[in-house]
């Protein structure tokens, strides 16, 4: 069975200054998401998590441009596809949940107009239908008496409430698989543990694929199956989410980790020295060599390709195969 | 030294609301609701709460930036409602800042040095050659280099105007520094760099802080002592690591339920509030957490439990409890 989507060696680089400075956002990367499967796309601001979304739905900015890969979805190559062909697939086949819920919502029509759109144009919904549909978009993602909450107008809801209307048009044209890019961070804690078991009730419901963007290892430990962590543009390691906490092989995830304060305890944080890379400008051989603590010659030099770790995801990093056998050394 | 640097005592501040000018008013927010806590020297304490709890609030009156409309804040002993001009200016030095957003709270056209340098020149006649030495001083100590001072702020990244930021608070020798949300505007590499160097800070020069955030589990990291703040009241105050250990109020258990964990099967209590956090200028009578506790209790609705010691060192407002 091929999986849901499969993206191959993604390249997407933006061109600024008539083609003299690239900024390679996405730089060869590779993952798949099954069905039913939520899958972590984890890094810090700037590493091309989000520049890897808007590829997916090829909602790419004008400078922007993927040069080369493919992102396949049941089997369509959506890198071929034209615009007119991708508004058929957006919205019915893969939806988005983006950060600020504010900024997603047209203020100027009500959540009735904004949750029916898609069912409209996709399902070829109407009149009473349509309504019933929508009533049961809202009341899946637990809004309160949705026949009254329907007539109201973006700002009339909370900030939860709205996010829980951008998950229920991400749902209405019932897609395969939805990119949530950072959903939570603007909500507070409370709501956002509303907010993700919600979604993972949705997910239980429809058996819908996730692809979960976010900068918060917590998130991920609370909700994926398979994580990649990126920097730098590309994928430096992905595996099942235990093994990434509990065999974490590269020292950028290892670093991550150690770097968030754990409830109760009071031990001394580890903080990874230097700054985030500026892509545009990236140290020569494993782009985070300047930062990594057990940096050898061959790092400075050579970049390192990607080795299989025995069937459970795989690791950018010269380090791995000096201490075990995994995958080609 | 027994006395705390800061007691702040059934502070109080309420903001009236509606009504046009000369109008009436329709209601008063309760920002914030009759809290008490302290903060001893060379000590932190967190306050944690979500948007809209009145943790902002609580730190403006603490900087003497709003009048409190009762209660009372009493630093190293002086009540500051009833200093002098001149003695309020020189509270307003000892007590320093440091907000969330390092891009706004730093003049882009000024140079780095003299925005560190700013304050003390408000506040004391120092020579230029004093001031130089004092501001490479405060960014050896914040880890910059001293050449940073001829720079402007945009050529710094966030987590370098952080430090910044933090020079400039603790260039007037500042005994107590009010921490807005300081980390959570910078990329998660970054965050631990601060909240280390905040550590060092205080362990060198014996500072204290009011730390404010919502992230429980780095106000736990950074404080001895955590208050959890809910709708202008506290809710609940104690050590931090007490309060990791065993969280005495339904709000507290939920923030900690809510709280993600560090690996994926780290366990849970599962308690999932329902509803959100009422509006201020309506507030559910009796205890303002009854409508989401799942602990309600018929009394909850009539009466509000007031904040009462139920080991040493250790207050919890709430009717289970007393």
């Amino acid at each position: 069975m091929a999986p849901l989507l499969r993206v191959s060696d993604l390249r997407t680089y933006y061109f600024g200054f008539r083609g003299t400075r690239v900024v390679k956002a996405v730089d060869g990367v590779s993952f798949s998401v099954e069905a039913g499967e939520t899958f972590g796309l984890v890094g810090e601001s700037g590493c091309g998590k989000t520049t890897t979304c808007h590829s997916i739905v090829r909602l790419l900015a004008p400078s922007a441009r993927i040069v080369s890969g493919s992102i396949e979805l049941e089997g369509e190559d959506l890198v071929k596809k034209s615009q007119a062909e991708m508004r058929r697939i957006r919205g019915r086949r893969i939806a988005s949940i983006l950060q600020d819920p504010m900024a997603s919502l047209d203020p100027l029509f009500s959540i009735y107009d904004q949750v029916a759109e898609p069912a409209y144009y996709h399902q070829a919904l109407r009149g009473q239908t349509l309504r019933q549909r929508v009533k049961e978009l809202l009341a899946a993602v637990r809004i309160p008496s949705p026949e009254r909450r329907m007539k109201d107008f973006p700002h009339q809801l909370s900030g939860g409430m709205r996010q829980r209307v951008v998950g229920a048009i991400a749902q209405a044209g019932s897609p395969r698989i939805i990119i949530a890019d950072e959903p939570t961070t603007n909500l507070d804690v409370t709501i956002q543990l509303q907010y993700l078991n919600l979604l993972k009730d949705l997910q239980r419901a429809t058996g819908v694929a996730l692809i979960f963007v976010t900068h918060n290892l917590g998130i991920v430990a609370k909700m994926c199956d398979k994580v990649a962590v990126m920097y730098a543009g590309k994928i430096v390691e992905m595996q099942s989410v235990r093994g990434l906490f509990y065999r974490s092989r590269h020292p950028y995830t290892k670093a991550l980790l150690d770097s968030i304060p754990k409830l109760g305890v009071k031990e001394r944080l580890y903080g990874i020295p230097g700054q985030p890379p500026d892509l545009s400008a990236l140290p020569a051989g494993c782009s985070f060599h300047p930062r990594c603590q057990q940096v050898m010659d061959r790092c400075r030099i050579e970049e390192p390709w990607q080795h299989d770790l025995n069937g459970d995801g795989n690791v950018r990093c010269w380090l791995p195969i000096d201490e075990e056998t995994a995958g080609r050394g | 030294m027994d006395r705390p640097l800061l007691d702040v005592r059934d502070l109080q501040k309420h903001f009236p609301v509606g009504g046009a000018l000369f109008g009436k008013t329709r209601g008063v927010v309760k920002a914030v609701d009759g809290i008490s806590f302290t903060i001893k020297s060379g000590e932190t304490l967190g306050l944690v709460g979500e948007s809209g709890c009145g943790k902002t609030t609580t730190s403006k009156l603490v900087l003497a930036a709003e009048e409190p409309t009762a209660g009372t804040i009493e630093f190293e002993g002086r009540n500051i409602a009833e200093l002098s001009r001149a003695d309020l200016q020189d509270y307003r030095r000892k007590v320093q800042v440091v907000f969330q957003d390092p891009y706004s709270s730093l003049s882009p056209r000024m140079r780095v040095g003299d925005i560190i340098a700013e304050p003390m020149k408000a506040h004391e006649a120092l020579s230029s050659a004093e001031v130089r030495a004092r501001v490479t001083e405060l960014l050896e100590l914040v880890g910059l280099r001293p050449d940073a001072a001829r720079l402007f702020p945009h050529e710094f990244s966030g987590g370098q105007r952080q430090r910044l930021a933090i020079a400039r608070a603790l260039s007037t020798k500042a005994r107590l520094v009010v921490l807005d949300e300081p980390v959570s505007a910078l990329d998660v590499s970054i965050r631990a760099h601060i909240i280390t160097l905040l550590e060092d800070i205080q362990a060198r020069l014996g500072v204290s802080y009011l730390f404010i955030a919502h992230d429980l589990a780095a106000v736990a990291h950074v404080s001895q002592q955590t208050a959890v703040m809910y709708l202008g009241k506290l809710v609940e105050v104690a050590d931090s690591l007490e309060l990791c250990a065993s969280p005495l109020h339904p709000y507290t258990k939920a923030l900690f339920a809510a709280s993600l964990p560090s690996h994926p099967d780290e366990p849970r209590e599962q308690i999932v509030l329902s509803g959100e956090v009422p509006s201020a200028l309506n507030p559910p009578r009796g205890c303002s957490f009854h409508p989401r506790c799942p602990f309600v209790m018929p009394r909850c609705s009539e009466q509000a439990p007031g904040l009462s010691e139920v080991s040493p060192g250790r207050r919890v407002a709430c009717h289970l409890y007393n």
